[in-house]
């Protein structure tokens, strides 16, 4: 009942040694630290364009510096990503820069790998220790044996530098643990991928359908603000998720489907909109493939068959089909970002995708429009050797249309086996592979036949702790990076630039490339002096300079034509130049060329289907340390339906553990009893429980999924990892 | 006079906290503290379910107790806008003005001083919106003078049904909920 | 149902209101309890027992210093800007209660120093003659003994109904939000005070006398109770919820073990048998009243502080 807290304490006793304890408090809490930031204090206000690098969506945003200090980020009003608003992790993001947890300087492992014991080096002493590894590494297995695994722009010199050693083994859990699905799947039907940022109209679309995807807790930020538009204008929204997003609570028709039952629902969709000739015929008759031999195997998935699938009402599934096609071609089946689910997962993105072709969607107005990027020349380095061996994360072509971007799956699976060949150095970057990977114990077995694990990092993260050398990086805030010229509704090009100083010894990653590149006897790829000399080369070759971009931070380009309406030539590069309703490719793989449906797995008594998300304030688990956003959500809670929660007895806010059909036990976390889930799932945020002890903050806050994920459905067809297959009961020791 | 007045669209509103974050850093709230926060307000039964999102704060009530019962006058309606704010040097940290807002919209700062939302009246003075609303990727916030008929919040409250929180405590809140 | 979640996170605020930690319910007791003194003192100086030597009108005003300083010490530490707190001063908000009792103190401290001046110890006189010089003047006019008799019941009684209306003008809190609340701590207060004297009292009739009006405090006092409880129930679902903090709830078993039997319930059963001569008197009834007393001020700021407006599930 008292609540003597210790800061009221603190208070009381304060007060009684004077006013002076009183100023010194002065509440400038979230400037910590930052005391040595910028030695030379220009006063006033400044503002500074960059791009941020909070998620992957590297929205433009211009930084606020007063009197030297870094106070606060807004949108570049001119970006057409942002349109000069960001989400919330990108006005936290000031905070990435004050984080008090910071990595310092570069560490040598002392002890065993992941006890966390390290020796502070110089810069010199890192680098010199891992070009001398990288070198036995090359010596005794060839360069392909040492492999790199990085998200993000930031990434783009290391790429270069391991490149020039004679590796190609680079790789990012984004693709085989996420998007990759839904490109291949695409890609097979409308022979092009979806992109990053996706190519969805969002904002013209008629008629949405959200199939998991949860805009609104996943604050891609165009999306969410197209979102808004089109709640704004009244578009019809059709959500099909087990869970009650926010997108849910904003939609006309909400579908709770039993999770793992997506295909079911889209063929049963599809039967009714051929069967009932409410497609796009003009457009399917001009631009289609096979769709015959489409229609013929649809025609036995009616909505009566869906239904004990899917848990929708045969009505329910006619009356969203009609609905759909009231509003095509502006009606857009989105095809989510985070796609790695069941196993199946290219089937069901063509499944999605052959809806959207039915509406007539790719390529119109309210559907998918067609992007342009910035052209801007490449810097002219000498050509990189040639690797010996293909790399190593397919084998045979196992997955037969992995391809465009390797599986860090397949690369972990090798450097366990050592076959095709083996793989003894890792360098980790901007990806905590513990997290972002399936089934953690095969991420540390494969370490653990490591002759080297380098990650370069801004905070100590939970692979960080494993890892023989830790490289602190200084934050997006602090360097220049490699242009952004993403494909969008405009071509646009923007610059990372530095706003503030790194608060301490921390270096930015092209410096890292450049210095190791050197020290490996690569000079030669580094003919630039430093990054600004590149990023001018590279912009004068457009046209533009860095000065000129230093100011404005973004330059867009002319208006271009973006849907097939407005003159361009549809082009498919598909095998037969079409849609492919019936895929010949994937038939002669021997996949199955129109999508089937197999029951998934089900939970076994007692036990429930484990999914994951997103929420707006957390990008995986590399923001939970920054202060801002770390108070907005400290951990993760457990979502889990009020009538589950009462027949196990638990109470909302309480405490328990969750054990999976392994039998691993996950860390605590406090239950959430909500109406706003299914009685057959239960669902936390991606991305908390971290096991970093040196990232106080989040030690152990929530738990973590990735930990429960032991098991994962590998699609046959391209190598992604499904996740949603794990089976999760209660546990109360807590 | 003018009388400011915030209208937030439940219906685009996310939720994502980018109010809560704008405001923290704009007015340098110390950390661990909110002048703003997203209240989520679920009901039904599933899958039958309706969600009201709402960014509160101080509601820069018509009739404040907070400013009734401040002993020192620390807490006053502003001249501009009827918008409720403390002087720092006045306040005693009595916290009679937190036990006297039925929205717990303040605190008390690490300083000493009752605490809350200003409506950024430093940038409303300039001619700009509050931080909340000018970051807001939803578009789901508006700040106006309900005083003006013309003004966009007037408008939305012409046009569109909405709510205020606990009307029944009788304050007289300037925060309107469109629904 | 309604489920509802905030992103809130303020100390002091969340997850449910606690601003006040034990400064102010000692605070109210301590206030209560001098207002009670001040009334029971002024009436004897009003009444003329003050022609008894041993009449406590003597002592009390000197520990209702003591006790009153005691109390406002206890407001100044829950002060969170301690070094404004003579802004409270500069200025009077006539709608602000607290304001009201800082400025109702300054005036309890010269009329406790009247009661004082009537009967000064020897060593004060003989220090400052001039001191013994305005005593020996005051106890020369019967009226102004009088007058400052009813001064004392007068602020007494405003100081009393202070402490209740202090929090009961905070509409927040429902459980506060009840006008009656200045009653219950003024009937508090008085029956805390009588119990005190009863205990210390030098004088038996004094004893007898404040055991007697101490059963009558306390009868009013429980119907005072009583009284708000109705009220509360019969009002909104907010204040029936608050009223239920004390009835069945979260407060529940400390309102009725600690508030209404020992602090009321016992002690009158006793005091009612000693002073109808069937059991001896005992210092253990005022002791439980005054325990209750302090108690009371406990759940009524705790339970008024987690009691809201908000329905949460």
């Amino acid at each position: 009942m008292n609540s003597l807290s210790r800061r009221k304490f603190l208070k009381i006793t304060g007060a009684t040694v004077g006013a002076a304890a009183v100023i010194t408090g002065s509440g400038k809490a979230l400037f910590k630290g930052a005391d040595k930031v910028n030695k030379k204090i220009v006063k006033g206000i400044k503002k500074i364009p960059t791009y941020c690098d909070v998620c992957f969506w590297k929205c433009g945003a211009i930084a606020y510096v007063k009197d030297g200090k870094l106070w606060k980020i807004e949108g570049n009003p001119k970006d057409p990503l942002s349109k000069g608003r960001l989400c919330p992790r990108g006005t936290g993001g000031v905070s990435a820069h004050y984080d008090p947890e910071r990595l310092n300087s570069p560490l040598i492992r002392k002890k065993e790998r992941g006890e966390e014991k390290w020796v502070a080096v110089t810069w010199g002493e890192a680098l010199d220790y891992i070009a001398k590894k990288m070198n036995k590494i090359k010596e005794k297995y060839g360069p392909e044996s040492m492999a790199l695994f990085s998200h993000g722009v930031g990434g783009t010199f290391l790429k270069h530098t391991i490149k020039a050693f004679g590796s190609r083994n680079i790789t990012a859990p984004s693709f085989a643990q996420c998007r990759g699905p839904r490109e291949t799947g695409f890609e097979l039907t409308f022979g092009d991928v979806v992109g990053s940022p996706e190519r969805t109209d969002i904002k013209n679309s008629k008629c949405l359908v959200l199939i998991g995807s949860h805009l609104g807790e996943n604050m891609h930020n165009t999306q969410v603000q197209e979102f808004a538009e089109a709640v704004e204008k009244g578009t019809s929204i059709i959500v099909v998720d087990p869970r009650f997003s926010v997108a849910a609570s904003k939609a006309k028709y909400y579908l709770p489907i039993k999770p793992g039952t997506d295909i079911a629902l889209l063929l049963a969709w599809m039967n009714v909109i051929v069967k009932e000739k409410l497609y796009d015929i003009d457009y399917v008759n001009k631009y289609g493939f096979g769709f015959e031999q489409f229609a013929a195997e649809i025609s036995q998935y009616t909505p009566e068959w869906a239904y004990p699938e899917t848990g929708i009402e045969p009505e329910l599934i006619r009356t969203t089909a009609r609905e759909m096609a009231l509003y095509k071609p502006a009606t857009l089946v989105h095809p989510g970002r985070h796609t790695t689910w069941y196993g199946d997962d290219t089937q069901r993105s063509r499944a999605i995708a052959l809806l959207n072709a039915l509406m007539g969607s790719w390529g119109r107005k309210g559907g998918f429009y067609l992007p342009y990027n910035y052209s801007v020349p490449k810097y002219k380095y000498p050509p990189y050797p040639k690797p010996e061996h293909e790399p190593v994360d397919n084998p045979n072509h196992k997955y037969p249309f992995a391809e465009g971007e390797l599986l860090s799956t397949g690369i972990r699976e090798a450097t366990i086996t050592g076959k095709p060949y083996p793989i003894k150095g890792w360098m980790v970057y901007a990806t905590n592979l513990t997290q972002s990977l399936p089934n953690r114990e095969e991420t540390i077995k494969a370490i653990q036949n490591l002759d080297l694990l380098v990650v370069v990092d801004i905070i100590p993260s939970e692979i960080a702790g494993w890892a023989d050398v830790v490289l602190p990086e200084v934050t997006y805030l602090e360097r220049y990076d490699e242009l952004n010229t993403a494909s969008f509704r405009q071509s646009f090009i923007s610059l990372r630039q530095p706003v503030v100083d790194a608060p301490g010894d921390q270096k930015p990653n092209w410096w890292i490339a450049k210095q190791l590149a050197e020290r490996l006897g690569l000079e030669k790829y580094y003919p630039w002096k430093d990054i600004e000399e590149y990023l001018d080369t590279r912009l004068k070759g457009a046209g533009l300079s860095l000065n000129e971009l230093k100011k404005k931070g973004v330059v867009t380009g002319p208006k271009e034509p973006i849907y097939f309406d407005e003159g361009i030539e549809p082009e498919f590069y598909t095998p037969s130049g079409k849609i492919e309703f019936y895929s010949l490719q994937l038939a002669e793989a021997g996949f199955d060329p129109v999508p089937k449906y197999k029951r998934p797995e089900q939970p076994p008594p007692g036990y429930f289907r484990l999914l994951f998300g997103r929420a707006p304030v957390h990008t995986f688990s590399k923001t939970q340390s920054y202060p801002l956003l770390h108070h907005q959500m400290e951990e993760n809670v457990l979502w889990v339906n009020t009538d589950v929660a009462k027949r196990f007895g638990l109470k909302n806010g309480e405490y328990i553990k969750l054990k999976n059909t392994d039998g691993v036990i996950s860390n605590k976390i406090k239950v959430y009893a909500t109406e706003r889930i299914r009685t057959d799932c239960v669902f936390m945020v991606h991305g908390f429980g971290q096991t970093s002890k040196q990232l106080k903050s989040t030690y152990l806050r929530g738990a973590s999924d990735s930990q429960l994920i032991t098991r994962y459905n590998t699609d046959p067809i391209m190598g992604g990892t499904g996740m949603n297959v794990n089976f999760v009961t209660f546990e109360w020791e807590v | 006079m003018a009388r400011y007045a915030m209208v937030i669209d439940t219906t685009k509103c996310v939720g994502c906290q980018d109010c809560v974050i704008a405001c923290e850093t704009e007015n340098n709230v110390p950390e661990g503290y909110c002048r703003d926060w997203i209240t989520t307000a679920t009901s039904g039964k599933f899958p039958t379910v309706q969600l009201e999102i709402r960014s509160e704060r101080c509601n820069h009530c018509s009739e404040p107790p907070c400013v009734t019962s401040c002993p020192t006058g620390a807490s006053h309606i502003h001249d501009v806008g009827g918008v409720v704010l403390v002087n720092h040097d006045e306040c005693i940290g009595c916290k009679a003005c937190l036990a006297s807002c039925p929205y717990d919209a303040r605190f008390i700062h690490p300083d000493g001083y009752a605490d809350k939302c200003t409506f950024c009246i430093h940038r409303v003075e300039k001619g700009e919106d509050p931080a909340c609303v000018s970051v807001c990727p939803t578009h789901c916030m508006h700040f106006g003078d309900l005083d003006d008929p013309e003004s966009e919040v007037s408008k939305l409250l012409k046009e569109r049904k909405y709510h205020t929180n606990l009307p029944e405590a009788g304050t007289g809140p300037n925060i309107y909920y469109l629904i | 149902m309604l489920e509802l979640t905030t992103t809130r996170h303020n100390e002091l605020i969340d997850p449910f209101f606690h601003a006040w930690g034990w400064e102010i319910p000692v605070y109210l007791f301590l206030g209560g309890l001098v207002a009670g003194m001040m009334i029971i003192s002024g009436y004897f100086l009003f009444s003329g027992r003050y022609k008894e030597t041993d009449c406590s009108c003597y002592y009390l005003p000197r520990l209702s210093f003591i006790f009153l300083s005691l109390g406002m010490l206890a407001l100044f530490l829950d002060l969170e800007h301690k070094q404004y707190v003579w802004r409270l001063y500069t200025t009077f908000r006539v709608t602000s209660p607290m304001s009201w009792g800082s400025w109702i103190l300054i005036l309890v401290y010269p009329v406790l120093i009247a009661n004082m001046l009537l009967r000064l110890p020897e060593t004060t006189k003989q220090k400052i003659p001039l001191l013994k010089k305005i005593s020996d003047k005051m106890n020369s006019s019967h009226n102004l003994i009088r007058n400052i008799g009813v001064i004392n019941m007068f602020l007494g009684a405003m100081l009393g109904m202070y402490t209740g209306i202090l929090l009961s003008s905070l509409g927040a809190r429902p459980l506060w939000s009840t006008s009656i609340l200045w009653l219950l701590f003024l009937m508090s207060g008085l029956s805390g005070a009588a119990a005190f004297v009863h205990l210390i009292a030098k004088n038996v009739y004094e004893r007898e006398l404040l055991a007697k009006a101490d059963n009558g405090f306390l009868i009013i006092e429980l119907f005072v109770i009583m009284l708000m409880i109705i009220g509360l129930v019969v009002s909104t679902q907010v204040h029936k919820e608050a009223a239920m903090l004390l009835l069945s709830g979260r407060y529940a078993a400390v309102f009725w073990v600690f508030v209404i039997f020992i602090g009321i319930l016992i002690p009158l059963l006793l005091q009612l048998l000693a002073v109808n001569h069937k059991i001896h008197h005992t210092p253990l009834a005022p002791i439980l009243v005054i325990t209750g007393g302090i108690i009371l001020r406990f759940v009524i700021v705790y339970a008024g502080e987690y009691s809201h407006w908000f329905i949460v599930k």
